[in-house]
């Protein structure tokens, strides 16, 4: 199939309609307040920095991104831990009401977590774990670790038992074979599941925003403060804004290569 | 693949078992407790049985927003299978184009959410956004404040702008598994654009097409966060959204039998639709 003009233009189209609203947000966060209240302007005319320095040097605002970049990193490390020999489980073996667990862990991809909200506050306050890092992150693994499952099962499953029986000939116990040959193999299936761990726990804020108060809460909790008694600081908002866009796009920037594999699976 | 029967597996599965079991159990058992008392303070309850099922059930509010989260979750999938399908098709093949279109598209999905109300809440003023701006200088008159349809549309565009990308980009990497022999094939016997889309292209996105279907359906069922933050589902409730009215009734109200019985009704429509949708597709496909 050849990559016509038509297309060309079509999705360049696209996707400069996507970045509009964002630009409309970067253009913003370099604005002073009184230009951007002062009327319309494509591209700031007094161009400053300072609504980023108010979040630099602000603790009550870096600690936002402090506390997310925590439970997002601990959330990734649980839920790969957990997912990994729950994956090759269910990708090498049949067992005891195995299908049933699949489709019970899947259900819970679908539980709305407005459900949730009220009993994982009363839980997490009552075992002492309310307002910390560790909470929102165990709180995250109830959607993250069966997509994680599912996806690495993809992977797994596409890596031949062969494998697994000429290591055991070779003498590999089992946790050697796992760590030294199966995990280097489906290495790319690791980085997308870690990517789509990241993305659903960071742009998570319902949850975050319930189980924490002071000492773990996440940036988008403390982005609604900007609403002072002088209105909507605007451009602190804005700045807080782009700055929430760029560890994802680092992430993504890392597993580029290996998002349309994991994509291709079919599984997300 | 063939698999051996081994209950041994389940020392492998149990970590995973026992970490959901405990976020998601214990809540789930939590609300069914609520679901079935009157609770006036600590330990202070009685058994009222399916009493707030029935007031559930019937409690106007709740349909309301049942439809109007029917409606907003149809209109995202008619709107944003067909589209993420069309910009799939447009995307280079190969190359660092294609590397520079995936990460560009991919961008509004790794915003926080509150974040994307945000940005919407910004770009669609009359004022200060370029968005509104520009239609009330096109002589339209838009305010997603006051006028509910354009409230609606803004949230829907909105919804549009986040999750297309993602329709987009599984429907990308299933185009991408289809060998070049078959597009050989299909020029030899001079086959049409429309040909190779309806009998080579769609044939072999279904299963990712599946998967979009299932995850746009219930990730915009659960929307909370992005209109609550653009529209703070007003004006009215004209834009509240099941979520949104559950949490306000949980949190805000702190309605806790009422609440836990609503929270079950909902968590059980998703399933429904879901399983019905997943037992429907394997039969087809067991059907072939």
């Amino acid at each position: 199939m050849q990559q016509t003009r038509g297309k060309t233009i079509g999705i360049t189209l696209f996707i400069l309609l996507l970045l509009t609203p964002i630009y409309w947000l970067l253009n913003m966060s370099f604005k002073t307040n009184k230009e951007i209240l002062g009327g319309l302007t494509l591209w700031p005319q007094e161009f400053t920095f300072d609504n980023y320095i108010v979040i630099f040097t602000d603790p009550s605002w870096y600690n936002g991104y402090i506390n997310s970049m925590m439970y997002v990193s601990m959330n990734v490390v649980i839920t790969l831990l957990v997912a990994l020999p729950a994956a090759y489980a269910f990708s090498r073996y049949k067992f005891l009401g195995d299908k049933h667990l699949f489709f019970w862990l899947l259900s819970n991809r679908m539980a709305p977590p407005a459900v949730f909200l009220l009993p994982f506050f009363q839980l997490y306050s009552s075992i002492g774990l309310f307002d910390t890092h560790i909470a929102v992150a165990l709180a995250h693994c109830l959607f993250n670790v069966p997509l994680a499952v599912w996806i690495l099962e993809g992977f797994m499953s596409g890596v031949p038992r062969e494998y697994d029986e000429m290591a055991y000939i070779d003498g590999y116990s089992f946790p050697k074979f796992f760590v030294k040959i199966f995990l280097p193999m489906i290495r790319s299936g690791i980085g997308v599941t870690a990517f789509f761990a990241f993305m659903f726990s960071w742009v998570e804020l319902l949850l975050a925003r319930t189980l924490t108060s002071v000492d773990a809460q996440p940036i988008g909790a403390i982005m609604t403060r900007t609403i002072g008694a002088s209105g909507i600081d605007w451009g602190v908002l804005a700045a807080a804004g782009v700055l929430t866009i760029i560890p994802g796009l680092l992430v993504i920037w890392f597993v580029r290569n290996h998002v349309a594999t994991g994509f291709a699976l079919g599984r997300v | 693949m063939q698999k051996t029967p081994n209950n041994k597996a389940w020392f492998l599965v149990l970590p995973v078992f026992l970490l959901v079991a405990f976020s998601a159990l214990v809540p789930l058992m939590t609300v069914v407790n609520y679901s079935v008392q009157d609770i006036f303070g600590p330990g202070q309850g009685f058994f009222v049985g399916t009493e707030w099922f029935k007031e559930v059930l019937s409690d106007e509010r709740l349909q309301n927003s049942l439809v109007r989260q029917f409606l907003f979750s149809g209109a995202v999938l008619l709107i944003q299978i067909p589209l993420g399908i069309g910009v799939a098709l447009m995307m280079p093949k190969s190359g660092i184009k294609s590397s520079v279109c995936l990460i560009l598209l991919a961008i509004p999905l790794l915003i926080p959410w509150n974040v994307v109300g945000t940005i919407w809440q910004i770009f669609a003023r009359g004022d200060i956004g370029l968005f509104g701006w520009s239609l009330n200088a096109l002589g339209f008159e838009y305010n997603y404040t006051r006028n509910t349809l354009d409230a609606w549309l803004t949230v829907l565009l909105m919804d549009v702008w986040h999750w297309t990308p993602l329709v987009a980009l599984l429907c990308y990497s299933g185009l991408r598994a289809i060998p070049e022999a078959f597009y050989q094939a299909a020029e030899i016997d001079r086959a049409s654009k429309w040909a190779v889309f309806r009998y080579i292209q769609l044939p072999r996105l279904k299963s990712v097409l599946i998967i979009a279907f299932l995850l746009r359906f219930m990730d915009s069922f659960m929307i909370y966060t992005e209109p609550f933050v653009l529209t703070g589902g007003g004006p009215g409730s004209s834009t509240t959204f099941l979520s949104q009215t559950l949490t306000t009734m949980a949190i805000g109200q702190f309605d806790l039998g009422r609440s836990a019985a609503f929270s079950l009704i909902y968590f059980l429509i998703v399933l429904l639709i879901s399983w019905l949708f997943f037992t429907a597709i394997t039969h087809a496909d067991k059907e072939k």
